[in-house]
């Protein structure tokens, strides 16, 4: 049985946070899931994508985060505990349904987690997602732990419930990605079919209908309130002058500073866990007797303006100060030293900064940048595009996916990149607005998110240029989760259908569309070649499936090359395709026989003919 | 009860996360608090993967520049790469079978040479533990044991204060039946060699 569904309550387990998360759902009794995966926030899904197999929790994986968040409101206005979970940049995505969504409400709890990425670990920027919920009238949970995340929510499902109203529970990488002890609790029974009231005037947000719904948007917002004022989430700890309010991972770092600084006595520390909306009264009651406050919060001043706004009309005139340049930045994630820094700076403690080591003898480190995979068909699609459009003016738009790092030398295949999809509409733009030859490139899984529209409406307006779909049969970059055009069946599950990228895109009317074998370079040059010269749409899908993914099933047995005394070092195979296999010995090339899976890509380019298989 | 801060650095697939959850093991069955933060968005893509733990009192669950106690560096540049987050205190234990970084392999780069990294090392901070962890891995019979060789070494040097039989226990709960005796050869093995370092 999976390990988050053992019955155990007292049981004691060190977890990753996301685990703590996806077993906490488990305790709350969650009996609908439904995702869009991203990093920081996949294995959440992951779990509960296994859990599922071996219980009665319905999970999906949704093509896109608007479609999970669709899918998930249903059934939360079914009165099922529903849980909805996706990356920071995937509430984007989902905005529309959400913004409506708090208006109408749910009957039974429901959660949308976003998972947050200071310092952008794994994420195209650090936007501060606190933002949707005061933007969309959500109560916001937020924890500073990884067992509390697991006991948050379980009362953001209640939360839920009492006010009719999604919760927004916000996470950062740091939450996500930190191991602790965690104590299993209680298993509330799942309930798995709901029923379906019909409320029209309250589930069909026609003009009349929304504007009583934004009336009541705001009562169920008040009474959010006051459940913030006595949160036990919203904890004050400590006595004293100097105040200190903070949220998240960051209140770690503060306790720490005030024991390390000595400050214990005369400091008090506000931690907000219950953050939106913001508990008035206790904010302004703590700030009363401070002689100054500190704010701690990653990202942007989303509760130190609302501090000081609470100071304002309560007519305290103390210091509150956050984000300046003295103090702390909107850039990146926090840690310890800066914060005690910072602290003592503030509180005008006297401290002095740990001393650097001196690094003026250390040699250059060679950068270790990530890479795509040894055997990995990206590479070999990347060679063959740009072989065959070697006397062109190319444009390569790209797009979100471990193929983002074509974008490095030698392939430098990638020129732009905004947002998932962002590879098919812009290549629309780029085509229209110059007299460049446009090659965008997008993995299946990205296509199905959000690529399919941007195609419909290259086919609509009659726009010039080649899509590239790299057919992988997975969502490889976040860990290898199905996608729409998976064949379920590899992951010995019945019951799902699937879509057929080739007939999907000749269904909406791309009239030159063309299947490559990326392994088959010759080939593919010549069948590429035809695609960049039409003019018109014209979209090559790219077959081979992801070889980390394939290796994983057993369906890829590796079997390496070598480079045989034929090599004259052209060194064509490293300078061009730079797969990771290859090493230089001496100065000549050699293939690392443990990592080589034998695409043969590298024995095709090779003038002299000199790779060859290693034979046992 | 103090704070004993170790940064883990290693190269994707060598197997420092499972490292992380052994230690974690250990302190729980040792009664010391733990807290541990990761960095494995692209582990798999051949890029380095950071662990920090924190053992003790302070309640952080990262590691700043400049404050760890012990930095165990899976191979060797990446040691060296981590030195920012030592101070002259700090204890180094490093690998020194090393997994050269692509970029050196097609001409972007030179790698530094193993024995001017030990003497940084050895000059910079507090103490020096050197060992092959790969050889030690393969004569424990598996390759893939390196992080367990390395565990041993850390083990060895005793800051953590976990006794030997806790650590063994714990790869026991934590690392999987077909390689435990592989595992148990190649932890002695990595505390026999951190014992004899030096000698």
């Amino acid at each position: 049985m999976h390990k988050l569904l053992n019955d155990t309550p007292g049981e004691k387990i060190m977890l990753l946070g996301n685990e703590a998360i996806a077993r906490g759902a488990i305790e709350a009794g969650v009996a609908f899931a439904t995702t869009y995966p991203g990093t920081p926030s996949s294995e959440i899904s992951l779990n509960l994508f296994q859990m599922s197999q071996e219980s009665d929790l319905y999970f999906e994986y949704s093509p896109n985060e608007k479609v999970a968040l669709e899918v998930a409101a249903a059934a939360a206005n079914s009165g099922l505990r529903t849980f909805c979970m996706m990356k920071h940049v995937g509430l984007n995505v989902a905005a529309d349904p959400l913004m409506t969504l708090a208006y109408v409400g749910v009957t039974g709890g429901m959660v949308i987690l976003t998972a947050d990425d200071p310092s952008m670990f794994s994420s195209q920027n650090e936007q501060d997602n606190r933002y949707y919920a005061k933007f969309g009238n959500l109560p916001m949970l937020e924890p500073s732990s990884v067992p509390e995340a697991k006991e948050m929510i379980k009362q953001a499902f209640d939360l839920s419930e009492e006010l009719n109203q999604p919760v927004l529970l916000r996470t950062t990488t740091r939450i996500n990605h930190s191991n602790a002890f965690v104590t299993f609790g209680d298993m509330k029974p799942m309930k798995t079919k709901g029923k379906f009231v019909r409320e029209p005037f309250r589930c069909v947000t026609v003009p009349a209908v929304s504007r009583q719904l934004h009336v009541k948007v705001l009562e169920k917002m008040d009474k959010a309130k006051e459940l913030a004022e006595v949160s036990d989430f919203n904890p004050i700890q400590g006595s004293g002058k100097f105040g200190i309010i903070v949220n998240g991972v960051s209140f770690y770092y503060a306790q720490d500073a005030v024991k390390d600084l000595g400050l214990g006595d005369n400091t008090k520390i506000l931690r907000l866990g219950f953050s939106n909306p913001m508990p008035e009264k206790l904010i302004k009651d703590f700030l009363k007797d401070c002689e100054k406050v500190l704010m701690i919060e990653e990202g942007e001043p989303f509760m130190e303006e609302a501090v000081k706004a609470f100071a304002q009309e309560a007519g305290i005139m103390i210091p509150i100060s956050g984000k300046s340049q003295a103090l702390f930045s909107r850039l990146s994630e926090y840690d310890p030293a800066m914060v005690r820094e910072k602290m003592a700076g503030f509180f005008g403690i006297e401290y002095t900064l740990k001393e650097k080591l001196s690094l003026d003898n250390v040699p250059e480190i060679p950068m270790r940048p990530p890479n795509l995979c040894s055997g990995c068909s990206h590479r070999a699609t990347f060679y063959e595009v740009k072989e065959a459009g070697k006397d062109m003016d190319i444009i390569c738009p790209t797009d979100i996916g471990c193929y983002t790092l074509g974008f490095l030398p030698p392939l430098n295949m990638g020129d732009f990149v905004i947002c998932m999809g962002s590879s098919v509409s812009t290549a629309c733009g780029f085509g229209q607005a110059t007299d460049q030859k446009v090659v965008s490139f997008i993995g299946d899984s990205t296509f199905f998110h959000s690529g399919i529209t941007g195609l419909i409406n290259a086919v609509f307006n009659n726009h010039n240029f080649t899509l590239v779909i790299l057919e992988n049969d997975i969502t490889a970059m976040t860990g290898h989760q199905p996608h729409p055009g998976v064949d379920m069946e590899r992951f010995g599950l019945d019951g799902f259908g699937r879509v057929n990228i080739e007939k999907l895109v000749r269904t909406l009317g791309v009239e030159h569309v063309s299947i490559v074998k990326p392994f088959k370079v010759k080939k593919s040059i010549a069948t590429i070649r035809e695609a960049l010269e039409y003019k018109g749409v014209s979209v090559i899908i790219s077959q081979e499936p992801c070889a980390l993914y394939a290796k994983s099933l057993k369906m890829l047995k590796p079997r390496a090359f070598k480079v045989s005394d034929k090599c004259v070092d052209h060194r064509d195979c490293i300078n061009t395709i730079a797969c990771p296999s290859f090493y230089l010995e001496d100065g000549k090339v050699k293939i690392d026989a443990d990592t080589c899976v034998g695409c043969a890509v590298c024995a095709q380019i090779c003038p002299e003919n000199a790779i060859t298989p290693l034979k046992k | 009860m103090g704070t004993t801060r170790l940064i883990m650095v290693a190269v994707g697939g060598q197997g420092n996360l499972l490292a992380s959850k052994v230690l974690g093991e250990a302190a729980l069955i040792s009664e010391v608090p733990v807290r541990m933060s990761e960095i494995h968005g692209m582990a798999q893509r051949g890029g380095v993967v950071e662990s920090a733990i924190v053992f003790g009192e302070a309640t952080s669950s990262i590691i700043s520049d400049c404050e760890a106690d012990i930095l165990l560096g899976f191979e060797p540049a990446e040691t060296l790469r981590a030195l920012n987050r030592c101070s002259k205190n700090t204890k180094v234990i490093t690998n020194t079978a090393t997994l050269p970084p692509f970029t050196v392999s097609i001409g972007k780069g030179v790698y530094p040479d193993v024995e001017n990294i030990k003497e940084l090392l050895k000059e910079k901070c507090a103490s020096l533990v050197a060992i092959d962890a790969m050889k030690l891995a393969k004569e424990a019979g598996s390759p893939m044991s390196v992080n367990i060789v390395l565990l041993g070494a850390l083990i060895q040097s005793g800051s953590l204060g976990f006794t030997k039989e806790n650590v063994i226990e714990a790869i026991k709960r934590r690392t999987k039946k077909a390689f435990l005796d592989k595992n148990l050869k190649a932890f002695e093995l990595g505390y026999e060699a951190a014992q004899n370092y030096g000698n």
